[in-house]
């Protein structure tokens, strides 16, 4: 019976502060002192002139503790933000390198309750932003009120769903602006004017460009065109871009960084754990190639 | 309602959409514009006819099934013999109309998905027929099954591309053809075999195999004078059943059933049931019943037909379900082989062993019927493609 009582009073605490944080994050919205981390690390950027490295990497691979471990090192080798991948079954927007990953999480039984409670975890030594990338489905089993309220309670920061435009979005929008949680929608070069108006104006937290037509993990070959097509997006997105899909390697960081507010590098990261996952030094080889890319994009 | 679905936003009620990266929605955007404009082009309806007419031998009969009637003892059996359509199934409908909206879109390469490879099959000779340049996927689990069709649609002069991830089969290879199109959207037009996937997909697909009802329709007034007071047809992704049952719709006195794969039963996990098993989630661009656990990935799915061997279904029939207008059943895959026997046998037409599922119903349902009732069901694929099967189930090598 007093068990039940002292439930109910968290409940009602836990609503509260969501109510709260929800309320705060308009604030942020409309330009004034930003609670989200992935706001307070673009705006510290922004006022050193530099541009923010994310690193995708897809959770419990190999293992949900190796996943922690690559965070912390990889904050230190000079990563700004870091997206985490959940493992689906059936991923329609991810290339080769990434299905494989997530295939070797899943044989782990990695589920999205796990990977939150790691990130939670995670909070206790670390201030990075954290976003997850993940498809509709996840979301949706679990429910979008109690994701949403989970992935705030983990410590989560922002949401990409790669298989939810902006148009599909208003079950979780509610939810996730009441947690504080960035919605960040994509934009692609075949998208239209009117598509780039519509979606850079929901994107927040960041746009995501997908810098080719096509899957993750896809040659990039023309960078002088997404520069261009960055160029016309900042003019009426609310919130930085950040650039991924095909960018593999420092000197594709250092051109994407020159006109990108952000730099997402995925698949060539978990190409590298993939092929090293077995050596006793995996967290060391994969810390140097971001200290690489950093390096790269910030040499001028 | 019925004629005003789905909505503007693609939507069957709560199920359908656009659940796409944003790299393939301008695409989805333009297809729908283009389909809605070649739907009331009178020459693309008079093309697409013609074609339909002269080319794939429509309208195809409907049969009135006397021995196996009388075998069963109950209601009059009708079946509209889609089996008699070139390449062997009713997908042509789909692939012939899909194929001229990438002309009329300028698109000179089509890719597509297939299962059972009839979808395959169809969209290949369409490709061959137009001169589109073409690259079916399909699982390699499928392709061992239906070699006999793999080799068919080489001949035919496509590309087809094993997939040889998850679980090897349909829903693999509809995964490999979005990879592809999100890569070559704007050279490519994909011919999706079902009425699943992103918006306008399930309503252009209905669409253009609801000729296999409205033909029906108009052939069984014609032999009984009255409408039939069942539709059975079996349901995989759920074109061919969906084609039959559009026209009846608004029917009220027309009872319609979809028969799902029930594989090794419900209770083994080994099978295709969506409603009797699954509840709603987002694959491959649609909100539908799936077969699907706690976490929400997407489960193993087993048929002994590779056509219903899938884990989703189209969103209208989710809404249809719902709505209690159709009902949804399953046979196993020893009540569809036994099926095909006795059709064999009794009417000498092999079905596909997608179609033997719905014939599996017919043959719980007849006996509880009067003669004077009559039930129309769908016999969407003939069964050639499924000897080698067959004969290797029962230890005969050919």
């Amino acid at each position: 019976m007093i068990k039940t009582v002292k439930m109910v009073g968290r409940m009602r605490g836990l609503a509260q502060a969501a109510h709260s944080s929800g309320k705060s994050a308009l604030v942020a919205q409309q330009g004034s002192a930003a609670p989200n981390r992935l706001d307070s690390v673009f705006d510290r950027l922004k006022a050193e002139n530099k541009k923010a490295l994310i690193i995708y990497l897809m959770a419990g691979d190999p293992t949900l503790d190796d996943t922690k471990r690559l965070v912390l090192a990889l904050e230190g080798a000079g990563a700004d933000i870091i997206e985490l991948g959940v493992p689906f079954s059936d991923p329609i927007a991810d290339g080769p390198v990434i299905q494989r990953a997530a295939q070797r999480a899943l044989a782990n039984g990695v589920s999205l309750r796990a990977i939150l409670a790691m990130v939670k975890s995670l909070r206790l030594r670390t201030k990075i932003p954290i976003v997850l990338m993940l498809y509709y489905n996840s979301v949706c089993a679990m429910g979008y009120e109690t994701f949403c309220q989970a992935a705030k309670d983990a410590g989560v920061d922002g949401v990409i769903v790669p298989d939810m435009p902006p148009d599909e979005a208003g079950p979780l929008k509610g939810p996730a602006e009441e947690a504080g949680l960035r919605l960040i929608f994509l934009l692609a070069p075949t998208s239209t004017a009117a598509r780039r108006a519509f979606v850079a104006r929901r994107s927040r937290g960041f746009l995501y460009y997908v810098s080719l037509t096509g899957i993750t993990g896809a040659k990039l070959t023309d960078i002088a065109d997404v520069g261009q097509k960055v160029e016309k997006i900042k003019k009426i997105a609310r919130a930085p871009i950040a650039v991924g899909f095909g960018v593999a390697t420092p000197e594709d960081a250092a051109r994407v960084s020159q006109f990108a507010d952000g730099v997402i590098v995925g698949s060539a990261v978990v190409r590298r754990i993939e092929e090293c996952c077995h050596a006793p030094d995996m967290v060391e080889q994969v810390a140097e190639f971001v200290t690489s890319l950093k390096t790269a994009m910030t040499q001028k | 309602m019925i004629a005003t679905l789905p909505d503007r936003d693609g939507r069957f009620g709560p199920y359908g959409g656009r659940y796409v990266p944003e790299t393939l929605v301008p695409a989805l955007i333009e297809l729908e514009a283009q389909y809605e404009k070649a739907k009331k082009d009178r020459r693309f309806q008079a093309t697409l006819t013609d074609y339909l007419h002269r080319y794939v031998g429509r309208p195809t009969s409907l049969y009135r099934a006397n021995r196996l009637s009388a075998t069963l003892g109950g209601a009059t059996i009708y079946l509209k013999r889609e089996d008699l359509c070139h390449t062997g199934a009713h997908k042509i409908n789909n692939a012939i109309g899909q194929a001229l909206l990438a002309l009329r879109m300028k698109k000179q390469r089509v890719i597509a998905e297939t299962g059972a490879g009839q979808h395959g099959v169809a969209t290949a000779t369409a490709a061959a027929m137009f001169g589109l340049q073409c690259e079916i996927y399909m699982g390699t689990e499928d392709m061992q099954r239906q070699a006999l069709n793999v080799f068919r649609m080489r001949l035919l002069g496509a590309t087809v591309t094993g997939v040889d991830t998850g679980s090897r089969t349909l829903k693999d290879a509809i995964s490999e053809a979005m990879r592809d199109w999100t890569t070559n959207v704007r050279t490519t037009h994909y011919v999706l075999g079902s009425v699943l996937g992103p918006h306008p997909y399930p309503m252009m697909i209905r669409d253009f195999q609801s000729v296999i009802g409205r033909e029906a329709r108009k052939q069984i007034l014609a032999a009984e004078g009255r409408l039939p007071d069942y539709l059975v047809a079996c349901v995989g992704g759920g074109s061919n059943s969906m084609g039959l049952f559009y026209p009846f719709l608004r029917d009220k006195t027309v009872k319609m059933v979809g028969v799902e794969a029930g594989g090794a039963g419900i209770v083994s996990g080994k099978h295709a049931a969506r409603f009797a098993g699954g509840k709603p989630g987002v694959l491959q661009g649609t909100m539908t019943y799936l077969l699907q656990d706690e976490d929400g990935q997407i489960n193993r799915t087993h048929s002994i037909s590779a056509g219903l061997d899938y884990a989703a279904v189209g969103p209208e029939h989710s809404f249809y379900h719902d709505q209690g207008r159709i009902e949804y059943v399953y046979a196993t895959d020893e009540e569809a082989l036994e099926a095909f026997d006795l059709l064999t046998r009794e009417e000498g037409i092999m079905p596909a062993l997608e179609s033997a599922h719905a014939v599996a119903h017919v043959i719980k349902l007849a006996p509880t019927l009067r003669k004077s009732q009559v039930i129309l069901v769908n016999l969407s694929g003939r069964g050639d493609k499924d000897v080698q099967q067959i004969a290797r189930m029962r230890g005969v090598t050919l």
